[in-house]
């Protein structure tokens, strides 16, 4: 996985609260069986119209915005389907960092399995965010420090520690957890006996 | 916690689930069975090839098309795309040794149709698939979440998945359901007073006398918008009732542990004096039958009521919240909701795709019907619902009324087959997401329950079923 260790740019303000993974990656772009190569359609139909043109006010179709690694959100970002094509689209077009008041469970988890930092701030603090992203004020995140800078905002953010590592070392989970096997064969072995039909094939 | 300490249901499954803790602090947690679709498995077990694993447990995995497929012509996907992503899952179980229902099968359907109905979902257990319809499993006592497709990995390859505890929180409706409200009214209700962020972080427990007096088919459909409430999973106490429905499917436990089984399971509803960080109590006699206005699950709204007006919203960000929803649905504030016209039905989806769904409907449009300017489909859950319901003769109650009669899968619940609405179409559906787009781009959703879908498209109105006869 792609680590993350500090982030400097503009950010790209979205404020519109419960932005839902189908707004980030509508159903059609789910046919793929690659992760990658779904930037294009991030956020697809409030960036194209019926014809598939670029509709030129969207905050992502204009510049700088175009180019931002940033993103700053409305509350409840990334709620609805589990899909993880929502963030390989983000990552696909460049957003390593997304900012909101919350972001729904399912989601939060999926953007560290990428490499996507996903911060949680006061709804204040984000109503300033928002307008430094708005007058294109540099933002800086630096992850080891926690804290987000931008103009003369400088706000701390929490993060767990053990996300925070995985983001920094870009750890491979699954291999983590293969460490574990003994651990694992004993559990099953162990429920066998106690709990049987749990074991019946299915 | 000691083990003596009062302890909520979900609080038994996690602990008997876990494996261990990592060196990282975090948990491992044992996962009893896996579901998989065809549309976020692939990248998965691409990722187990890439790096030379292989799938700890293939038993424990069960394996359906459901999102892509066609409701009609099944032998032929014409999609391209949708057809490689079907043949991808169905090359991918073969190798892994996965068991595979495929298009044929009539044991075919929306993965959380047929979980339950094959007796796969059982009490206690730690159910995950890549979809976050998962919740829809609680309804048995079971720890039931959606994962993203690298936690599908990762489930593949160990048998378990990085976890933390969730938050607690109970929701407890008592009192016995008014006339014309059922289970989806309920849980409309519910994400109506909680918000879709409501939930984020917890698990929510259904409680209470109208919870437990719903049907297994009522539950599903309770925990199934779960999720809509911002919780991973849901969960209701196993009782007499869920053991009736499990006992003899297919996968259920044999007569030699069935015994056993239902021991266990009797000792997994929460503790009386447990602790949980939320309680929400509702007295029933306070609902009327729910439908969505908006383009957010919380967008709700008695039948009986009309379309919020945005100046109302109690703070700007609501306010603009409402004006886009509005916009987007082409709709004006302080209309009737039983003014609104409708162009199609669609009845189905993993809230309300099951028999019992079908069965309302037909004894509400039986010698009807539909009104001449809607378009009513039906797809049932599963192959197993769609021949249930002919045994019983309600696929010709419907057609006589109108209703197109289809093959199993998730269809338009989310459109990813050719079952679509089109730019600014209305459709009264039984699905759990308005959200913009979801149907079809533009497409313009009513959420609510079969008994209200079927009214509707007898009038092609939103319509209130007390006032139907």
């Amino acid at each position: 996985m792609d680590k993350f260790h500090s982030l400097k740019g503009i950010a790209a303000p979205l404020p519109i609260v419960n932005i839902d993974t189908d707004m980030i990656i509508p159903k059609q772009f789910l046919k793929t069986i690659k992760r990658t190569g779904l930037g294009v359609s991030l956020f697809y139909e409030m960036r194209y119209d019926n014809d598939g043109n670029l509709i030129k006010d969207f905050v992502l179709n204009t510049s700088p915005f175009d180019q931002s690694k940033i993103l700053v959100a409305g509350d409840n970002f990334g709620c609805g389907s589990s899909r993880e094509h929502a963030p390989w689209s983000l990552k696909d077009f460049g957003i390593r960092v997304v900012i909101s008041t919350s972001f729904a469970d399912i989601f939060y988890n999926n953007c560290f399995q990428n490499g996507i930092l996903p911060i949680v701030v006061s709804p204040e603090n984000l109503d300033q965010l928002m307008t430094a992203a708005k007058n294109q004020i540099e933002f800086n995140i630096d992850l080891p420090e926690q804290i987000i800078k931008a103009g003369n905002h400088s706000i701390n953010f929490e993060i767990e520690e053990f996300r925070k590592e995985r983001l920094l070392q870009g750890l491979d989970d699954i291999g983590i957890t293969l460490g574990y096997q003994d651990k694992i064969n004993a559990y099953e072995e162990d429920k066998k006996n106690k709990k049987p039909w749990l074991f019946k094939d299915t | 916690m000691s083990n003596q300490s009062p302890k909520t249901l979900f609080d038994k499954i996690w602990s008997e689930h876990l494996v261990g803790q990592r060196e990282d602090g975090t948990n491992l947690l044992y996962i009893d069975r896996h579901l998989v679709h065809e549309v976020t498995s692939p990248q998965a077990f691409e990722g187990l090839k890439l790096s030379n694993r292989t799938v700890h447990r293939p038993e424990a995995t069960i394996a359906v098309a459901d999102h892509n497929v066609p409701t009609i012509n099944r032998q032929n996907i014409e999609d391209p795309q949708s057809k490689i992503q079907v043949e991808t899952l169905a090359k991918n179980t073969k190798e892994h040794g996965i068991q595979y229902f495929d298009l044929m099968d009539q044991r075919q359907g929306i993965v959380h149709i047929i979980g339950p109905e094959q007796g796969i979902t059982q009490p206690g257990m730690t159910i995950v698939c890549g979809d976050s319809h998962t919740s829809t499993h609680g309804a048995f006592g079971a720890l039931a979440f959606g994962i993203g497709t690298s936690e599908v990995e990762h489930v593949l390859a160990t048998q378990t998945i990085v976890q933390n505890p969730a938050k607690n929180m109970r929701i407890s409706v008592n009192g016995e359901l008014p006339f014309g409200v059922n289970s989806k009214d309920l849980i409309l209700y519910i994400i109506g007073k909680i918000g879709t962020a409501g939930g984020t972080g917890h698990v929510i427990e259904y409680a209470g006398s109208s919870i437990m007096g719903l049907s297994m088919e009522g539950r599903m459909t309770i925990c199934n918008m779960s999720i809509e409430a911002g919780a991973r999973a849901g969960l209701i106490s196993p009782d007499q009732t869920t053991f009736n429905y499990i006992k003899g499917r297919p996968y259920a436990p044999g007569t030699e542990h069935w015994d056993q089984a239902v021991e266990y399971w009797s000792s997994l509803p929460s503790d009386n004096d447990a602790n949980y960080d939320h309680e929400i109590v509702i007295d029933s006699s306070e609902i009327d039958p729910m439908v969505t206005w908006g383009t957010s699950p919380e967008d709700v709204v008695s039948v009986k009521g009309t379309v919020p007006n945005p100046s109302s919203a109690k703070t700007e960000n609501k306010k603009k919240s409402i004006e886009r929803s509005l916009e987007y649905m082409g709709l004006k504030p302080g209309t009737k909701i039983t003014d609104i016209k409708l162009d199609k039905i669609f009845i189905g989806s993993c809230t309300n795709g099951r028999i019992e769904d079908l069965r309302k409907v037909a004894s509400i449009v039986k010698d009807k019907k539909i009104a001449s300017h809607v378009q009513a489909m039906i797809v049932p859950g599963s192959g197993l619902v769609k021949k249930q319901a002919e045994e019983e003769g309600i696929d010709i109650i419907l057609k006589d009324a109108g209703f197109e009669w289809r093959e199993a899968g998730c269809s338009m619940c989310l459109g990813m087959n050719p079952d679509q609405l089109k730019p600014g179409e209305r459709c009264a559906s039984t699905s759990n997401r308005n959200f913009e787009g979801r149907q079809g781009r533009g497409g313009r959703t009513h959420l609510m329950s079969p008994e209200l879908a079927a009214a509707s498209a007898i009038t092609g109105n939103i319509s209130d079923i007390r006032d139907f006869t």
